[in-house]
């Protein structure tokens, strides 16, 4: 009697519809490692997300620092070193209690070279060894051989291992601990009841007992289980399916904005690429570029492709990239007749319907994209009628992924292409292997010798040195100046930044889905689950 | 029977005639892209509507047909004169000839041939056009799709010889090739036709399917593979009858070739 009646009561306040529940919710591959410190791949990423305890949050609502294991930190004059004061009375998932010392193992294993931590790699910023120093029980110094940029947000991609637990990385800070893996099936997460965040009444998070990562590739099925209740949610949704999902359910469908998708094409301007010399140097006039940028009419690919939820990329940085966006940059203006008139600068002209370089020859050159992926094979289909209609004939190809990566970075067996760019990192030291001209993602000309333009060479200079630069508003102005090279110079031409689309349950409370990754799930401890009718009644 | 198949005739006359007559019946050229109108359904301007990209699919169809009508008897034709020769002269000659072409024939159909399509896009020039790329697939296609034919053309084959209408050509005198062209050959006509009238549908779909791996038709250029890519979403194509077209015109052109078959082929 007395339980029925502890029941009624908290049903009748509220509080009942919030404790419990499992989320449900799916992986799109198999996660390649559960090992926190060698995640490269999406699922993995997601499991280390929820599970993971980080020193150093970036705030995916705000974009900017919180603090989480560390209740402050301070970085030297130099930005050599960093000096974390940790939370006190934190444990981990087993009950082992957390130190600076599980700071200093994880730092020395994170970049132990045998390990090749591919998170690691964010923070090697020159030759020597990175030194983690325990000053105090609550206390440590992490020295680096040079300065890096943007250190404080590495740390957000960093969980903490535990020094002397004997489950190891199994032993974990966050607020979900991985309780069952059944490969190809599904990840079970379950509450850490030693999470150390407690909600404002003072109650311990997380607010759910488990999440339970169904692994499911087809995207087809994932949408059929979300419609039929199954899921609570999914993480990104494709433009089609948002809008399809939209006619059915309009309250469940979310579109935050720009995300940090674009997608993008370029020329191969490399000189030994494997076509006539005539075409590289169309490849290589910067009129040429800019008027294929000007022929393209991206507003039309937003409104046709993505059913209105992109918008026109005018560079490397998407605006949900809020510090870093240059808000000045415009996208190039859809305009045929500029198109033409910096095609006739370059000495082209049209012969009857056809465009000719001055040598006589018609322009035409093929474009490579990746097949299976129907909204890019469909922008393509979109890019060549545009560019007929100034007389350029371009030739479709769609390649599997695998022989289309092997020929923009190894044989160099391509004139054109369009791909997908994420820059998950807000930080723009991450793209450094893209825009250094020596760098191997440089894709226009990967691994100069030496920069082949002084562009090139200008945008080398700007990056170096706001890579070697503390003071964030010094590397803002730095990369502000790449952005504009770029925009001008157009290696790159920027067509569409994605919209940030997901769908999520009427019956999971507290979400609020935001541009950058994980868009859904970012602050998975507050996450509720209840009947609609206990959902709307919270509301 | 022979009513249905004059009608079967007039009917894949028209279909082709049509599909020749494409540049004068089309209302619009098949690459052109009425970007205000995408998706729209069916009207007096756009008969069956128009495409995610704004193309008309009326006038795809059309063009579409006439690709897809020349290429894929073409590559069904191939590959039954090949699964003839191969599997006709394995069951006739028997003996070790007849176990090498078995061995040979089991590899074929074993091995995974969407890798060496794979392959063969990876290797083909990327500024080859859309139609030479579709030709060479079809090509492909009847070269490696020989196989499944040439095991029941054997099998006939073999039953043949072992008849006693070739055990009475032989008494006589009958040998070699003229056994096989006069005695066995046209005896295994209903076969034969069976296997090329059920492979111009599997050519076609086949393409469809390569299309997802960007060997099949290349944009813009439209044949029923690709327009039957659209049909991929189900709920789209119900709601939207006018997407059925190309289904709808593929089933009568293969029920048009299965009435051409006399009742002996049809039961082969």
């Amino acid at each position: 009697m007395k339980r029925l009646l502890g029941i009624l009561f908290f049903a009748a306040t509220g509080v009942y519809a919030e404790w419990g529940g499992e989320l449900r919710f799916c992986l799109h591959s198999e996660p390649k490692t559960l090992n926190p410190l060698m995640v490269e791949d999406e699922a993995s990423e997601t499991i280390r997300y929820l599970t993971g305890g980080v020193l150093i949050r970036v705030n995916r609502q705000t974009q900017e620092l919180e603090p989480e294991l560390a209740t402050a930190w301070k970085i030297s004059p130099r930005g050599q070193s960093i000096t974390f004061q940790l939370r006190q009375g934190v444990a981990f998932s087993d009950g082992t209690p957390f130190s600076a010392e599980d700071v200093a193992y994880t730092v020395r294993a994170l970049m132990d070279p045998a390990l090749h931590s591919p998170t690691g790699d964010a923070f090697r910023s020159g030759s020597g060894a990175v030194e983690a120093q325990v000053l105090a029980a609550d206390r440590v110094i992490i020295t680096f051989p040079a300065a890096v940029a943007g250190l404080e947000r590495l740390f957000d991609q960093v969980p903490i291992l535990s020094a002397h637990s004997p489950k190891k990385e199994a032993a974990v800070l966050g607020p979900f601990v991985v309780s069952k893996y059944t490969p190809g099936s599904e990840v079970l997460l379950e509450r850490n009841i030693h999470f150390w965040k407690m909600d404002a009444r003072g109650r311990h998070l997380p607010y759910l007992d488990a999440i339970r990562l169904d692994i499911q590739q087809n995207r087809d099925i994932e949408l059929m289980r979300f419609t039929r209740g199954e899921l609570h949610l999914i993480n990104t949704v494709d433009a089609e399916s948002f809008t399809r999902l939209a006619q059915q359910a309009p309250s469940q469908v979310y579109d935050t904005g720009p995300s940090l998708e674009s997608e993008m094409m370029w020329f191969n301007q490399n000189p030994n690429a494997p076509f006539p010399e005539y075409r590289k140097a169309w490849f290589r006039s910067k009129n040429f570029r800019r008027a294929i940028s000007a022929a393209i009419n991206r507003a039309d690919l937003c409104r046709v492709i993505y059913f209105g939820h992109a918008q026109p990329a005018a560079g490397p940085i998407s605006p949900a990239n809020r510090y870093w966006y240059r808000a000045q940059l415009k996208p190039h203006t859809y305009d045929p007749k500029e198109a033409l008139a910096r095609l006739r600068q370059e000495g082209f002209r049209l012969v009857g319907d056809r465009l000719c370089d001055r040598e006589g020859h018609p322009v035409e050159f093929s474009m490579i994209t990746n097949s299976g992926n129907k909204a890019r094979e469909r922008m393509a289909a979109m890019v060549q009628q545009d560019l007929a209609a100034i007389g350029i004939k371009m030739n479709l190809v769609t390649l599997d992924f695998r022989s289309l990566i092997e020929r923009i970075s190894q044989n160099l067996q391509y004139e054109a292409c369009l791909l997908g760019l994420t820059n998950y990192d807000l930080d723009p030291n991450s793209q450094m292997n893209v825009w250094l001209s020596s760098a191997n993602n440089h894709q226009w000309y990967p691994n100069e010798p030496k920069p082949a333009t002084a562009w090139e060479a200008e945008v080398d200079r700007l990056m170096q040195a706001q890579a070697s630069t503390v003071a964030r508003e010094k590397r803002k102005e730095y990369f502000d100046k790449v952005q504009e090279i770029v925009a001008d110079q157009a290696p790159f031409i920027y067509l569409v930044t994605k919209n940030s689309l997901s769908a999520i349950s009427p019956k999971l409370q507290n979400a609020t889905p935001v541009m950058i990754r994980p868009q859904t799930y970012w602050n998975a401890e507050n996450l509720i689950l209840g009947t609609a009718q206990l959902a709307r009644n919270a509301r | 029977m022979n009513r249905a198949r004059n009608i079967a005739i007039g009917v894949l006359a028209t279909v082709f005639g049509l599909s020749l007559l494409a540049n004068f019946l089309a209302p619009a050229p098949y690459a052109t892209q009425f970007r205000d109108f995408i998706s729209a359904p069916a009207s007096h301007r756009f008969w069956l509507g128009t495409d995610e990209l704004g193309r008309d699919r009326w006038s795809r169809l059309l063009y579409g047909t006439r690709i897809s009508l020349l290429l894929a008897p073409a590559a069904a034709l191939l590959s039954t004169v090949m699964a003839v020769l191969i599997g006709g002269v394995a069951g006739y000659l028997g003996g070790w000839w007849d176990r090498v072409v078995l061995r040979v024939i089991d590899i074929f159909l074993s091995i995974p041939w969407l890798f060496l399509f794979l392959i063969v896009r990876a290797l083909l020039p990327l500024n080859t056009s859309p139609l030479i790329s579709i030709i060479l697939t079809f090509l492909l296609m009847g070269l490696l799709g020989w196989a499944s034919s040439a095991r029941i053309i054997r099998a006939g084959a073999q039953s043949m010889r072992n008849s006693d209408l070739v055990l009475h050509a032989r008494a006589c005198g009958c040998r070699g090739g003229r056994l096989l062209l006069v005695h066995i050959v046209p005896n295994l006509k209903p076969v034969v036709l069976a296997q090329f009238w059920f492979a111009i549908p599997t050519f076609i779909l086949g393409e469809a399917s390569l299309g997802l791996i960007g060997l099949g038709v290349g944009e813009p250029l439209p044949s029923w593979g690709n327009l039957l890519r659209e049909l991929a979403n189900p709920q789209a194509a119900l709601s939207h009858p006018w997407m059925l077209a190309p289904l709808a015109v593929l089933v009568v052109v293969m029920s048009c070739f299965q009435l051409l078959l006399s009742p002996k082929e049809f039961a082969a």
